[in-house]
């Protein structure tokens, strides 16, 4: 029963007693841990401009920390601080001193707290904010639900999903969109930028090392949000070299008896109203280019690895991995099939 | 009983049963039944968080699909903003304001009657939408242009965005009745610095109110008529722009948080001076700390967008006032250990939520003031560190509060007082299951975690502290369960709380539990803060000492004194209206109005249109000849 | 400390302005009500600052002649109000109130015939682009306020006629009043965006 006992018993306060800090300690440190290792972790950056956010994260966590420790600590001593006198007597107001501290530490020294915290974000905006005029690459980037268009105007390559940059060199990439806001996002390279029907925004990459970043859509855009990834893939300059040597080739026509009927079966069917491939006819805009697909290592914007018989799955259902995306089930026969993959798995 | 009492009992209780169920203006019973009907969304609203963190508790689970997971965190979210958390407070203010002022009723208690009515037909007329399974899917902030008609063609989104003006309009009224009473309603003698904190808040909330609704309306506005009459507010190609609805959405939405913050703030300031058995420290720092937050509130909306692309100089900008948003709260926070400091703590259980409050508010202030960080900002937004923030800062700064109010004045309510076991209970259940469930979002999101994803894959060391997570919500939801189960228990068997268990200094626990139906028999004469505490801190108009005076203009009947705006002073005696079916008839006839824009039959709009007028004009017809009108304004 | 004094005089059992709460709470419709339109007309300057020309090609900035026509008829409600409100506070006033509110209902109802003719002529429509949803949506609103308050004039007239009113009771005069300066008030920003500017400020 809530009974009217005035006087707080030692019994209950000590039973009550919370134990807020160790256990905070204790989730604080699996934050440290976090980090490590993951391919989307904001913690582990991997470009300067991450690196610079992550720095600027570890110092307000620290400062926050105290800030936190320092009030808890005083309310829970206030509280919990053995009293005198008659419980239950209404100690007067004491309007000078309570003025006194209240402007103090309500006002004053939050306040020089927080001065010194804006030139903080100054500074550090400021280092953001300093991009580099002659970037090694330029490249736009086009939110689709749900999936990108990768395309380097300067090399006319159009890709999808797979973005390959230079590494430890600063990239300029161009972001729109065809439909709803998407947002732009790897974690270990940099901060978000959204993709926004009638705007044309920018953001500068730069990975330190070679290496893969995983992305991902980071601003809702409907049914398969979740399924929006990417990942940008930071070469070696001969790798990079290399890479777009390859992308810029038009696929040979085929020789091969299994590939010219894989190819007509791709021609012959609806996917060229979606679908590009350089030196076909098949020029659809609605879904991503396929023309070096077997280069790239997923389908479906990061849902399923792309191995031969997610291929085939993907094209004979994708709404199963990807619910409400927007191609269609394909309905083709089995040696339909097998020379169109056959004849998509040559697309390197 | 006296006569007097009898004869005030007569005139101000409802005649009949019915009349009591649909035409009561009774500010107790409105209250109470905001309370329940919010609650009950909060139970809705809650158990839909429960589906969603089924699904995610294990990497690409299958208990929703994509389609209803992202119906299921927009009426979540919508629901616990609009429903739960705004309404909540509206029944805590719609119960104590008066009392606490020491009035008989709210100003315009049809209207406020009212404001309940379309609450809860526009609470309904959202949730309708589950059962013709159009729930809206555009998430709490329906981001246009995925909320036109284009890309999300069925009809939820309508039913959101015109669910929303319907409230709007109860909100509004509701707020204009407070700041009124507030106003005008006080009892004599009691100027607006001898008001208790609550109130402030109250006013501050209000005020925003009135000035943040409006464009979420037009808001909403444009963006019905987008989906059902083709305009082009939010149509790049046709000269319309989509950040439009970003900056009117957020004009609105930063305010709102304060909105459910304030009053959340004003129950601590009245549950901490009462069990540190001490006034508040810094009477007007707090006051005017309610004050300020409600005008810095406007000019900070960007910082929801520094994701968008803006000039860095007007980001800069909005960063800047973002973090001067904290000087207010620190006010707030150290007077109220300032209270604690110098008062005699008693540990009781209302105080054991207000600490709850304070550890979960502070963290989620603190992750908030990160944010003004743009590039960290960047990085974070719209992950489940943004999640983890703000249920901090609504669950730690409202819900927590709500509970520590409910303790706090349930046995004002009921005249029981609630049962202490099952209060630790609960308290422990809430406070390790909200920080279990809550806290390792903030590590999950800056593992790389976006907000709003029905599923995610395994290799990224999330699903260990989502399953965290989904266990601390089932906690959560088991808090939530005792404390029903507390509340059924004490209203039947808990002890007398009498009219004042807490020895509390404010004018409700002057009278007795609950409160007769005209609260005051007489009307005080207040002279202190804390009135109670102090030695004649006020009295009562007739039985003061004094000999000679003139008796004051005692209203007996169902009358009350309405007092000067800035010192009370007494102006006038106020007839206040009785009961009236007009409210709830004029709530149903928009209701069918807000059904029929909603179906497009643009001809029975009109005639639930010229319907609305004539409930209008029946409710505004002055009953009696000679009776003085009322609420003209309404 | 006594309190005597708070009660020695008689209350007034009607009172008007700000001592009464029907004054304030009018005044808090208003303000809410201005926030709203202020909503509107900031989206039209909003829009108007992201595009190239406005009115967009090929559309020609309103013609003036009409509103300013309006704008005299508005500016007739306001001034009838004004009056009633005089007339409704003196003795001998009952028939000039009834004349004076039989104006502004008079007045409000060829304010809006001469919005609806021109609707009716516009050769723009609700759903050509953004400029002209701007131009229907923001008048529209306009005009269902002078609906509003027409409506208010007619049921003021109603409670003359039953003698609700007497020099010392006179709130909801007063009230009516406020709501018709306001909504003449915002006519003015509605004026100067939606038919002013667009003629002027051309880009
Ligand atoms: C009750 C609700 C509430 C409250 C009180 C707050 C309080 C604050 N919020 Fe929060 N916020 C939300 C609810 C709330 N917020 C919601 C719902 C969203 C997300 C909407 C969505 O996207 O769905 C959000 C999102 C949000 C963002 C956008 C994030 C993003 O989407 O990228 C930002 C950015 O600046 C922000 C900032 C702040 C700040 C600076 C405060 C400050 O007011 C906090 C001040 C308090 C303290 C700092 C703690 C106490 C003070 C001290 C102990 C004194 C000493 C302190 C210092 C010296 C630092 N909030
Ligand atoms: C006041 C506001 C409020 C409150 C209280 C809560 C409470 C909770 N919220 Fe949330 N939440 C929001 C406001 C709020 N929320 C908002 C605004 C969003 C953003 C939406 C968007 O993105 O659009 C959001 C989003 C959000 C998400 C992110 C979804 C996503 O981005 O994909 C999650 C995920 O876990 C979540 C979880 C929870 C949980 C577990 C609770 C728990 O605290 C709930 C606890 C309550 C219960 C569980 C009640 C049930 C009780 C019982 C069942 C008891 C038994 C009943 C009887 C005996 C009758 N919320
Ligand atoms: C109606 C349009 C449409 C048709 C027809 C269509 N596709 Fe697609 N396709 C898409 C879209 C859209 C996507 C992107 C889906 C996503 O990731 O959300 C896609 C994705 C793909 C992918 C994965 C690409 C990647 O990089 O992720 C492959 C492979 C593919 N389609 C092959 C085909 C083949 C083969 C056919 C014909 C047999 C076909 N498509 C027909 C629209 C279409
Ligand atoms: Cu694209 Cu989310
Ligand atoms: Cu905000």
């Amino acid at each position: 029963m809530e009974d009217s006992e005035r006087t707080p018993g030692f019994n209950i306060r000590s039973f009550l007693r919370p134990r807020p800090l160790p256990i905070l300690g204790a989730l604080l440190a699996s934050l440290v841990l976090a980090g490590c290792g993951d391919r989307q972790s904001a913690l582990d950056p991997q470009g300067p401009a991450a690196s610079t956010i992550a720095l600027s994260w570890w110092i307000m966590l620290s400062i926050a920390a105290i800030t936190f420790s320092i009030v808890m600590g005083l309310v829970l001593w206030a509280v919990f601080r053995r009293q005198t006198g008659d419980p239950d007597e209404i100690s007067p107001a004491q309007p000078d001193e309570d003025s006194r501290f209240i402007l103090t530490w309500g006002t004053v020294v939050p306040g020089l707290v927080l001065i010194l915290f804006a030139g903080f974000i100054i500074y550090t905006e400021v280092a953001l904010a300093d991009d580099d005029d002659n970037p090694a690459e330029r490249i736009e980037i086009i939110g689709h639900q749900w999936w990108w268009e990768v395309r380097y105007p300067d090399r006319d390559i159009i890709t999808a999903n797979e973005i390959h940059i230079p590494a430890g060199e600063p990239v300029d990439i161009t972001v729109t969109t065809a439909d709803v806001i998407h947002s732009f996002w790897v974690p270990q390279l940099h901060g978000k930028i959204d993709l926004i029907p009638g705007i044309t925004n920018e953001i500068q990459l730069e990975a330190d090392d070679p290496g893969t970043y995983r992305g991902q859509c980071a601003e809702y855009c409907g049914l398969q949000h979740a399924h929006m990834a990417f990942t940008v893939v930071a070469d070696d300059s001969d790798d990079y070299a290399a890479w777009v040597d390859q992308q810029q080739q038009v696929p040979a026509n085929p020789e091969d008896q299994d590939l010219i009927a894989g190819r007509q079966v791709f021609l012959g069917s609806a996917c060229v109203y979606c679908h590009r491939i350089a030196g076909t006819n098949a020029s659809g805009e609605i879904g991503p280019d396929l023309t070096h697909i077997a280069s790239r290592e997923t389908l479906g914007a990061g849902t399923i690895e792309n191995s031969r018989g997610n291929l085939a799955a993907w094209i004979i259902d994708s709404q199963h991995f990807k619910p409400g995306n927007k191609m269609p089930p394909m309905d083709l026969s089995g040696p339909e099939l097998q020379q169109l993959i056959d004849y998509l798995e040559s697309l390197e | 009983m006296t006569v007097a009492a009898e004869r005030l009992e007569r005139s101000w209780e409802s005649p009949t049963v019915l009349a009591r169920v649909l035409a009561t203006v009774d500010h107790k019973a409105i209250g109470i039944r905001y309370l329940v009907t919010s609650f009950c969304f909060f139970v809705i609203a809650g158990t839909l968080a429960l589906f969603m963190r089924l699904q995610l508790a294990g990497a690409n689970q299958d208990i929703l699909s994509s389609e209803t997971y992202n119906q299921f965190f927009t009426m979540h979210g919508t629901t616990m903003i609009f429903l739960v958390a705004t309404p909540m407070l509206s029944g805590f203010g719609n119960y104590f304001i008066p009392l606490l002022l020491g009035a008989r009723d709210m100003a315009f208690p049809r209207l406020n009657a009212f404001s309940y009515w379309v609450f809860l037909s526009a609470g309904i007329f959202l949730y309708s939408s589950f059962l013709f399974g159009l729930a809206p899917q555009g998430g709490w902030f329906a981001y246009t242009p995925l909320t036109e008609e284009q890309f999300l063609p069925d009809k939820g989104l309508t039913f959101w965005a015109l669910g929303l003006i319907f409230l709007g309009i109860s909100t509004t009224a509701g707020a204009i009745n407070f700041i009124v009473t507030i106003f005008k309603l006080r009892a004599p003698g009691m100027s607006l610095d001898r008001m208790p904190i609550f109130c402030w808040a109250v006013l501050a909330t209000s005020a925003m109110i009135v000035l943040a609704i409006p464009p979420l309306t037009g808001a909403s506005v444009m963006l019905t008529t987008d989906r059902v009459l083709d305009t082009h507010f939010f149509d790049a190609g046709l000269g319309g722009n989509v950040l439009l609805w970003q900056h009117l959405f957020w004009i609105f939405g930063h305010p709102d948080v304060y909105i459910i913050f304030l009053p959340g703030a004003g129950i601590v300031s009245e549950v901490i001076p009462t069990f540190s058995r001490r006034p508040i420290a810094g009477y007007y720092y707090v006051a005017l700390a309610s004050v300020l937050t409600a005008i810095i509130a406007f000019g900070v909306w960007v910082h929801h967008m520094f994701a968008t692309g803006l000039p860095q100089v007007s980001m800069g900008f909005f960063a800047i006032a973002s973090i001067g948003v904290v000087i207010p709260s620190s006010i707030q926070i150290f007077a109220w250990l300032r209270t604690l400091w110098t008062g005699r703590p008693q540990l009781k259980l209302p105080l054991l939520f207000v600490l709850g409050f304070l550890f979960t508010f502070i963290i989620g202030g603190l992750t908030g003031v990160m944010f003004p960080m743009i590039g960290f900002d960047q990085q974070v937004t719209d992950t489940y560190f943004v999640v983890a923030h703000f249920h901090y800062t609504l669950i730690g700064g409202a819900i927590f509060p709500i509970f520590a109010g409910f303790y706090y004045w349930l046995p004002k309510m009921t005249g029981k007082l609630m049962n202490r076991a099952l209060g630790h209970a609960n308290f422990w259940l809430l406070f390790i299951g909200f920080n279990l469930t809550f806290f390792p979002m903030h590590i999950v999101g800056l593992m790389g975690m976006p907000r709003r994803n029905y599923t995610y894959d395994e290799g990224f060391g999330w699903a260990i502290y989502n399953l965290l997570s989904t266990i601390g919500a089932f906690i959560l939801a088991l808090s939530i369960a005792v404390f029903i189960l507390n509340l059924l228990y004490s209203r039947a068997n808990g002890e007398d709380a009498g009219p004042d268990p807490w020895r509390a200094g404010t004018l409700e626990w002057s009278i007795s539990s609950p409160p007769p139906a005209y609260n005051f028999r007489v009307t005080p004469i207040v002279r202190e803060r804390d009135p109670l505490w102090m030695p004649d801190g006020f009295d009562w108009a007739d039985d003061a000492p004094e000999t000679g005076r003139r008796r004051p203009v005692d209203p007996l009947q169902h009358e009350l004194i309405a007092t000067s705006v800035l010192d009370g002073n007494p102006d006038s005696v106020d007839e206040m209206p009785h009961d009236s079916y007009w409210p709830v008839i004029l709530a149903l006839v928009l209701l069918g109005l807000f059904y029929s824009l909603l179906t497009e039959q643009f001809w029975l709009a009109g005639l639930a249109g010229a319907a609305v007028m004539v409930a209008i004009g029946g409710w505004l017809w002055p009953e009696q000849l000679a009776a003085p009108e009322e609420g003209e304004s309404a | 400390m006594t309190v005597a004094p708070m009660f020695d005089r008689e209350l007034p059992r009607e009172v008007a302005g700000p001592r009464s709460t029907g004054w304030w709470g009018m005044v808090l419709v208003i303000i809410t009500e201005a926030a709203f339109f202020t909503t509107l007309i900031a989206s039209y300057f909003y829009l108007w600052s992201g595009s190239d020309s406005w009115p967009p090609p090929g559309i020609k900035a309103p013609e003036l002649v009409r509103p300013l026509i309006g704008t005299v008829l508005l500016a007739g409600c306001s001034t009838m109000m004004v009056l009633a409100e005089r007339f409704v506070k003196s003795e001998h006033g009952r028939a000039a109130l009834k004349i004076s509110l039989a104006l502004t209902t008079l007045l409000a109802a060829f304010f809006l015939s001469i919005q609806a003719y021109e609707y009716s002529v516009s050769e723009l429509a609700l759903d050509d682009n953004a400029y002209a949803s701007l131009f229907f949506v923001i008048t529209g609103f306009h005009g269902l306020h002078v609906v509003v308050g027409l409506l208010m004039s007619i049921y003021l007239q109603l409670r003359v006629w039953k003698g609700h009113f007497s020099p010392r009771r006179y709130l909801a005069v007063q009230n009516v009043g406020l709501y018709w300066h306001f909504v003449d008030v915002v006519w003015l920003f509605v004026l100067l965006t939606v038919y002013i500017t667009p003629n002027t400020l051309t880009r």
